[in-house]
């Protein structure tokens, strides 16, 4: 690139001298005053102010969710599909012997409820995500990342409000199971499945704001659907217990195995019928732990600017 | 006498996105209380001044401070005293008006009863009391960037910086906006940084800082800009400092 030659190249020394814009910057650099000498200076936060932002996050993306009949409509309908097409076209099909956390046999519907509500949170945890990384120069992430918080409690305050939205979206769905006699073994259940359902969305969220931090080709959301959501799905116990995915091929249960959803599916299945799934429980923080963190060094805006526009 | 540093000092800062240099050496200060003019084309690298002076991205070469706050050591204490007006519209639509401004004092560790007085306060002084519970999607552009003007003077910041706000509004509203940032100035003493490739939005008596292609062209007062290049007007003087024709008014 050539430049035109600058018809000043050391333009105006006297206009500077003693006007508004100084362009005096002798000082600069090494000119920290002593702190006496700023105004105003509040060093922190205190927790208070933290759990305020926290909060004002949360309700802000709650309140947008609901003024969007459309979102939440959509977000309904996927798992409504598979409760009624396709959980109905298979009980024939799949019968499910008695394994923990059932007591009983169980109908098919009432199996494969559990991984409904992770997918629907694997689905928003995506989606929003997506866009935390996508839209990070655009209005609502630069609003928020120009907030004097620090970057971390920002996007881990901007994950939790995706994880809000996902649980209003579960519990909405389960209203609906609930009408076609899905319910857990006592009302608590409805409690209990809480936890769960917030860890499990905030490991699907920062998975997602990791893998689009990295992965340029995750763009859009076509090809996060087919590169994460389907394989992760599809190879856990969402659909199927994971002794008949043994019977059918070891490797694949192995794949199952270490399937993070897999974990997260059966964390919320034990915890809606008022159990603990420990191992479950252990492997999803641990995630939830490493993709957090990873997530949030891995988030850097002017790497979106440099690789989409150059300039 | 007093030694106090000045809002907004932005000292030999330099930026490249890969290959391409977008900031070269920039340099210059806004004192408090004064009305300062980024002047320059779309692509000079005024957004991407911009970008770092609001911590979007890393500083790596040079150093930006606000009110002697260094953005990339103690970007907390930075930030906090800035308020920040995007180019593109950051209100959430299907809000209230009052609920926008609400969200925002909770970035800032505000909430309350204190979010709830300040958000009435800042819509008195914008001149939109009576909007205050209205959805936000039913304002005019102009009245949305007051509220967004508003909204970035809640926690009581000292700079304000505008980027490119009159983009997309009618001649009326642009001059409403212009007239109101003046008046903040003038009346509440704030120092104001105001991003434009519209060179009449610019007065004589601005602080001016033109930049081009990355590098800073010129810097002081208007007239002194105009005098020293032997223009007769600021318009002029940008023309013959870039080697850039420009045609009625605006620069870009």
């Amino acid at each position: 690139m050539t430049l035109p030659p600058a018809p000043h190249p050391n333009p105006l020394p006297d206009a500077n001298r003693g006007f508004p814009v100084c362009a005096s910057d002798a000082e600069v650099g090494n000119s920290r005053l002593p702190s006496g000498e700023r105004e105003n200076v509040r060093d922190g936060f205190t927790a208070r102010q933290y759990a305020i932002c926290l909060h004002g996050v949360v309700w802000r993306e709650a309140l947008r969710f609901l003024h969007q009949r459309e979102r939440f409509v959509s977000a309904l309908v996927r798992p409504l599909v598979w409760l009624f097409i396709f959980a109905a076209g298979f009980r024939q099909v799949l019968g499910v012997s008695i394994i923990p956390p059932y007591e009983t046999y169980v109908l098919y519907e009432v199996y494969i409820t559990p991984g409904l509500m992770a997918m629907i949170q694997l689905f928003n945890g995506m989606q929003s995500s997506l866009s935390m990384v996508y839209d990070r120069e655009m209005g609502n992430m630069r609003t928020l990342l120009v907030s004097p918080f620090p970057r971390w409690f920002l996007l881990a305050a901007k994950l939790l409000a995706g994880v809000a939205v996902s649980v209003l979206q579960v519990y909405a769905y389960l209203v609906i199971a609930w009408l076609w006699d899905i319910e857990p073994p006592t009302p608590a259940g409805y409690v209990a499945v809480l936890p769960a359902l917030i860890l499990a969305g905030l490991m699907f969220g920062a998975l997602g704001m990791l893998l689009s931090s990295l992965i340029r080709q995750l763009e859009n959301f076509a090809g996060v659907m087919n590169f994460v959501i389907f394989p992760m799905f599809f190879a856990s116990s969402a659909l199927y217990p994971l002794w008949r995915v043994k019977e059918s091929g070891p490797w694949l249960y192995w794949v199952c195995l270490a399937n993070p959803f897999t974990h997260a599916v059966e964390l919320i299945r034990f915890a809606f019928h008022q159990k603990i799934a420990w191992d479950s429980l252990a492997v999803t923080a641990g995630f939830t732990s490493v993709f957090l963190i990873a997530a949030i060094l891995a988030y850097d805006p002017a790497k979106g600017m440099f690789m989409r526009k150059g300039g | 006498m007093t030694h106090a540093p000045p809002a907004l000092r932005i000292a030999h800062v330099s930026h490249s996105y890969g290959a391409r240099q977008a900031l070269d050496d920039v340099s210059f200060c806004v004192e408090r209380g004064r009305f300062a003019v980024l002047l320059g084309l779309n692509g000079a690298g005024k957004s991407t001044l911009f970008a770092l002076v609001t911590r979007l991205y890393a500083t790596r070469d040079g150093a930006i401070e606000i009110f002697g706050c260094d953005v990339a050591r103690e970007s907390s204490e930075a930030l906090r005293r800035v308020g920040v007006v995007f180019q593109a519209r950051t209100l959430d639509l299907e809000l209230s008006v009052v609920q926008n401004l609400v969200y925002h004092a909770a970035l800032h560790g505000v909430g309350g009863t204190e979010a709830k007085r300040r958000a009435e306060a800042a819509l008195q002084r914008a001149g939109l009391a009576g909007r205050a519970h209205d959805k936000t999607r039913n304002l005019s552009g102009g009245q949305m960037r007051r509220v967004e003007i508003a909204r970035a003077l809640l926690h009581e910041p000292r700079l304000l910086l505008l980027d490119e706000p009159t983009v997309g509004l009618d001649i009326k509203a642009r001059a409403e906006i212009l007239a109101h940032v003046r008046d903040l100035v003038d009346r509440e003493g704030l120092a104001v940084l105001w991003t434009t490739h519209l060179i009449d939005e610019v007065k004589e008596s601005d602080a001016v800082v033109i930049l081009h292609e990355g590098k800073t062209l010129a810097i002081g007062t208007a007239a002194a800009i105009i005098a020293s290049s032997g223009a007769q007007n600021i318009g002029e003087a940008f023309e013959r400092l870039t080697g850039v024709e420009t045609a009625n008014g605006g620069v870009g």
